[in-house]
């Protein structure tokens, strides 16, 4: 992941905006003509190299010409400079300049995305410290109080000592179980407890595996959605009848006429 | 004159922060980038090494994307699960020192801690809470990533881990359950494991072994003892380590939507 600094960003931005507004406001600037050989002069006045930087590139050029001349009477053969600057001098370093007195030219601009696979965007981001740091905390310290002052108000249940040979009527599983207890009243147990919750848990596990659609969007994933919807549902549901409505004898009853039997 | 008092007072209170702050004891202490260290500004430098040059950097990157700060996002809820472990293991550690998982001194060793052991109720009431509402949390916290979608490619294996996580806190409560050897404790944990024995082929092996015999006893007391306080959370710990690695490995928590 390529991260950019977040005031660098800013700052890119702005520069950008700014550039982007004297460009609409001001005339383009004037392109600078491409020169020919023949007015190189006025060329040369218009460009930005230093006076003294052309003063020796001229000079060099005139001597670059004598020697090829030079070389041309004698006869050796030498490829000659070709019109357009780029030339390949071979007597001597390569002293050829163009239009304006460049060294070199600017052939072509490669876009970074034709050649590199950029994967990585910029992204908006902020520092864990203060700021996740400081949301964890206090959610953890809301946390703690929490059940502190529930645990000050509300004891936990500690019934008389264990005896196997008295069966509490109705007995119950832990809470988180009791959907599972519920489904006992319509299924064969081994269907109940092993199979309905193996499937269940197993189908939880492979439900990436299962659901191909890539999207995260709610609107795209109206069938996971509801499917999920109603899994979750059920369990609650079973798990409430289970806890509250389910009486002595694992019989149906209303908790506001024969009380909880429920313990925590 | 009680103005004077007072600069006196706070420069002799900030020389001592200075000299307290400027040992080597101190500087041993709180690496460079501590907020404790001397010196320390609010700066994105300072920022980077407040996570990184800590050991928070094994849980949190030095950035994370603006909208995984948002509380309307993750609810908090795998964090809180986690928070309510070191919680219960905290709490935990304080019950072992007063319980003895026989069947004969269990029930005693409980009805002793609420009566005479200071804050011994307070802690007890507090374990059993935030056992109940780590279920929850955790229960809560696998809808929340479904509804975001947020299993689905890099995080399916996370995802996996983290049903293997729910199976365990589901396992660390239910042991648990057992252990205050009341009639409550003992009838759960029966229902609980008669469905088990229904298992096709091995389903009364695993109820044997288990329970440590065909039925629940003091044999099963002790090993739902050890698979509560040592064997269980070993594992899950390890899960955990792997479940938290992942999530900033497949590149932080998915969204926004």
């Amino acid at each position: 992941m390529t991260e950019i600094p977040e005031h660098l960003r800013k700052r890119a931005e702005e520069a950008r905006a700014k550039a982007a507004a004297k460009k609409d406001e001001g005339a383009p600037p004037a392109e600078a003509p491409a020169a020919s050989g023949d007015d190189a002069a006025s060329s040369e006045a218009a460009s930005k190299i230093p006076a003294h930087l052309l003063e020796r590139a001229k000079a060099a050029r005139s001597k670059a010409a004598g020697a090829t001349a030079g070389a041309e009477s004698a006869g050796t053969g030498v490829a000659a400079t070709s019109g357009g600057g780029t030339a390949v001098a071979t007597a001597g370093p390569p002293v050829a300049a163009g239009p304006g007195g460049h060294t070199q030219r600017l052939l072509t601009v490669v876009k970074s995305g034709s050649i590199q696979d950029v994967k990585a965007s910029p992204q908006d981001k902020v520092h864990v410290w203060p700021h996740l740091l400081s949301v964890e905390f206090v959610a953890a310290l809301l946390c703690l109080a929490f059940t502190f002052v529930f645990s000050i108000f509300v004891n936990a249940p500690l019934l008389e000592l264990a005896d196997i040979n008295k069966t509490p009527n109705p007995s119950k599983a832990p809470w988180y179980f009791l959907g599972l207890q519920e489904l006992l009243a319509f299924f064969h147990p081994m269907v109940a407890g092993v199979l309905l919750p193996g499937i269940g848990l197993a189908g939880l596990a492979m439900a990436p595996y299962i659901d191909r659609n890539p999207s995260q969007k709610p609107e795209d994933r109206k069938f996971a959605i509801a499917l999920f919807t109603i899994f979750m549902m059920s369990c609650a549901v079973l798990t409430i009848i289970g806890s509250f409505f389910r009486g002595p004898g694992q019989l149906f009853v209303f908790p506001w006429t024969e009380g909880l039997f429920f313990e925590l | 004159m009680a103005k004077t008092m007072q600069n006196k007072g706070s420069d002799k209170l900030n020389e001592l922060t200075d000299k307290v702050q400027s040992s080597q004891a101190w500087n041993s202490i709180f690496r460079p980038g501590s907020i404790f260290r001397k010196g320390y500004t609010d700066s994105p430098r300072n920022r980077s090494y407040v996570i990184m040059n800590s050991v928070l950097y094994h849980l949190h990157p030095v950035k994370v994307k603006r909208h995984a700060v948002k509380v309307s996002y993750t609810l908090c809820l795998g964090g809180l699960s986690f928070f309510l472990f070191i919680l219960l293991t905290v709490t935990g550690i304080f019950l072992m020192f007063f319980y003895r998982p026989t069947a004969a001194q269990a029930w005693n060793d409980i009805y002793h801690l609420q009566t005479s052991v200071t804050f011994g109720l307070l802690v007890r009431n507090m374990h059993r809470w935030a056992a109940h509402l780590m279920v929850l949390s955790v229960f809560l916290h696998m809808a929340r990533v479904f509804y975001h979608g947020a299993y689905k490619p890099p995080r399916e294996f996370n995802w996996v881990i983290g049903i293997v996580l729910l199976l365990l806190t589901l396992l660390l409560s239910f042991t648990g359950y057992l252990l205050p050897w009341d009639q409550l404790a003992l009838w759960a944990v029966t229902v609980g494991t008669n469905m088990m024995g229904y298992t096709p082929v091995f389903g009364n092996q695993v109820r044997f072994v288990l329970l440590g015999g065909s039925e629940i006893g003091t044999d099963t007391l002790l090993r739902w003892y050890v698979l509560h306080v040592l064997m269980l959370p070993f594992v899950i710990v390890i899960f955990m380590a792997i479940h938290f690695w992942r999530v900033r490995k497949d590149g932080g928590i998915s969204g926004p939507l």
